[in-house]
């Protein structure tokens, strides 16, 4: 007999699993609330959960405060530029150590992930400098460039344990017909790697997204994104609650969004291709 | 087989890849051990010439040094462990049958979408304040004194908001490895009366291993620089200073940069030693 479920069973399973889950959400959902209080509202003792007069004023507040539209779209073009360049990169390598391995394959994959491991504060300084000779400082080019670097790691790594799934006797068929190099790669690796590929992306688009220490360090007005944007709030504006909840929500809703929609893809990649 | 033309052919396609990262590594890397020599300090007369290793002996016998260190391993640690073991008991029970699967994981994975400098504000004011923040409200209802959290237990509170921001990674990490389970194995266990403790030491955790490798090694790299978190709440105050903050202070706040990248250079070394261990645990897991 199969391991009989008793609905009973099932509902104290629900329970249990939806509150915590809901606990751990809650901080999400109570900064979204807040957002849409009065300052007054937000701070009232005791909290006041659904009843009060919902209000859009704090995001007017914060859109004039800030100009937000830029902000976001700095972040686009950093996570996004990012993403794309580090892909575009790594699909070749992550290709040529998947299906034509060496000895030495596994030790530079090793090198390359020992390279994130590299503290980014110990050469904090020497980037700076090159940054201000180079005329990168508080430019997205140059932040595109660094995010690229940091997450190109992850990338060759996760696209490598994808690329190592596809069966090797289909290259091997298409060789055999004849394809070239170029053929083999666009027509037949491209296709059935395709999700692979979506999961990278995804994953490496919200670690830039959300990447805190270069883009706090490197920009200051022309190139700063969200990160920058909510970190302007941590005094003594953080003081407002509901001025920071809207900053907070404007802030995180895109890669939340976006995070859902995609959830499965996204699971996916998040495991690094590393467990099944 | 691999013939000679797609072997160079490889050697080509993996070049630029790994031609950045060689520069990304040694430039910095060189720059930084370059400073570590000198006495360099921007505003204060620019850069005074070699000075040997007297930022090295310096850094270390600063009396922040070994706290910092001590301050960075409590914290890496103490969020591997909270991670990995509520990680292991909620994706334990998310593999459980239930009703609106979908929605509980979303709701579980959603911190990990919440940029750092967003959750570290949103903890700090909205439910650490120890006057309007969530939880004082919570404990004065019970009738206990607020507690201030940044001040009193300040790295417990730091460990806190880093777990609950990763707690979902290490939980989608193990659910898929629990779900790759032979469910026949535990049938047969649960049939010849295996206890569910026995169960789940025997069978299911082994089964684990491999994955909470993975959550270790991926956290420990991200972990060992967590920046954002502390830079917002405490600015490194209350004993939070970490080996990176301690750096990033002497660098930018004082502005000495021959005394910092000295103590780049340290945690450098901290990070590879770290380093070698996981991959050795991971280069093996490799071949499995």
């Amino acid at each position: 007999m199969a391991r009989a479920v008793t609905s009973q069973r099932k509902a104290i399973n629900t329970v249990v699993a939806w509150a915590i889950g809901l606990l751990i959400f809650f901080p999400i959902l109570w900064t979204i609330l807040t957002s849409f209080k009065t300052e007054a509202q937000a701070i009232a003792s005791p909290p006041i959960f659904l009843n009060f007069d919902w209000t859009l004023e704090n995001y007017a507040v914060v859109q004039e405060r800030s100009n937000y539209m830029r902000f976001l779209w700095n972040s686009v073009i950093i996570a996004g530029g990012s993403t794309l360049l580090g892909v575009l990169i790594a699909v070749p390598a992550a290709w040529s150590m998947a299906f034509v391995p060496s000895k030495r394959t596994k030790d530079i994959l090793l090198w390359m992930l020992s390279t994130k491991m590299l503290p980014a504060v110990g050469v904090l300084y020497p980037i700076y400098l090159l940054f201000i000779q180079l005329g990168l400082l508080d430019s997205r080019a140059g932040l595109v460039i660094v995010i690229m670097l940091i997450n190109l790691p992850i990338i060759v790594w996760m696209l490598y344990t994808y690329f190592r799934e596809i069966p090797g006797e289909i290259l091997e068929a298409a060789r055999m017909d004849g394809a070239t190099l170029r053929e083999e790669i666009i027509y037949v690796l491209t296709p059935m790697a395709i999700p692979g590929i979506a999961s990278t992306i995804l994953l490496n688009f919200i670690l830039a997204w959300n990447e805190a220490f270069w883009t706090l360090n490197l920009t200051a007005v022309n190139a700063a994104p969200l990160t920058a944007f909510i970190a302007s709030y941590s005094s003594p504006e953080g003081l407002f609650f509901a001025k920071l909840s809207a900053a907070s929500t404007m802030a995180i809703a895109p890669i939340l969004i976006l995070g859902w929609f995609s959830q499965k893809q996204l699971v996916r990649g998040l495991t690094f291709g590393a467990v099944k | 087989m691999a013939t000679q033309h797609s072997r160079s052919a490889a050697r080509l396609m993996m070049a630029p890849a790994v031609f950045l990262l060689l520069v990304w590594m040694l430039v910095p890397l060189s720059m930084t051990l370059w400073f570590s020599f000198r006495r360099f300090l921007p505003l204060r007369g620019g850069d005074q010439g070699f000075v040997g290793f007297e930022n090295y002996t310096r850094f270390v016998s600063s009396s922040s040094f070994w706290p910092a260190v001590q301050t960075t391993l409590i914290i890496v640690v103490g969020i591997l462990i909270i991670t990995v073991c509520f990680g292991i008991l909620l994706s334990l029970l998310l593999d459980q049958p239930m009703w609106g699967q979908g929605i509980v994981r979303i709701l579980v994975i959603a911190p990990f979408f919440v940029m750092p400098t967003v959750s570290a504000l949103v903890w700090k004011n909205m439910f650490m304040d120890p006057v309007n923040g969530l939880l004082a409200h919570l404990w004065r209802f019970f009738g206990a004194d607020p507690v201030v959290w940044l001040s009193d237990v300040p790295i417990f509170s730091i460990v806190m908001i880093v777990s609950w921001q990763w707690l979902p990674f290490a939980t989608l990490i193990l659910l898929t490895a629990i779900q790759s389970l032979d469910s026949e194995q535990l049938e047969a266990a649960e049939m010849d009366g295996a206890p569910v403790l026995k169960r789940f030491w025997f069978i299911i955790l082994p089964h684990l291993s491999r994955a909470i490798t993975i959550v270790i090694l991926i956290q420990t790299i991200f972990l060992l620089s967590i920046f954002a978190e502390i830079f917002v709440t405490t600015g490194g105050a209350f004993g939070t200073r970490t080996l990176t903050y301690l750096i990033f202070q002497r660098v930018l706040e004082s502005q000495n940069v021959g005394l910092g990248s000295a103590g780049g250079v340290y945690a450098i070394i901290l990070a590879n030693i770290v380093a070698l261990f996981l991959m050795r645990i991971v280069g093996k897991n490799l071949d499995a």
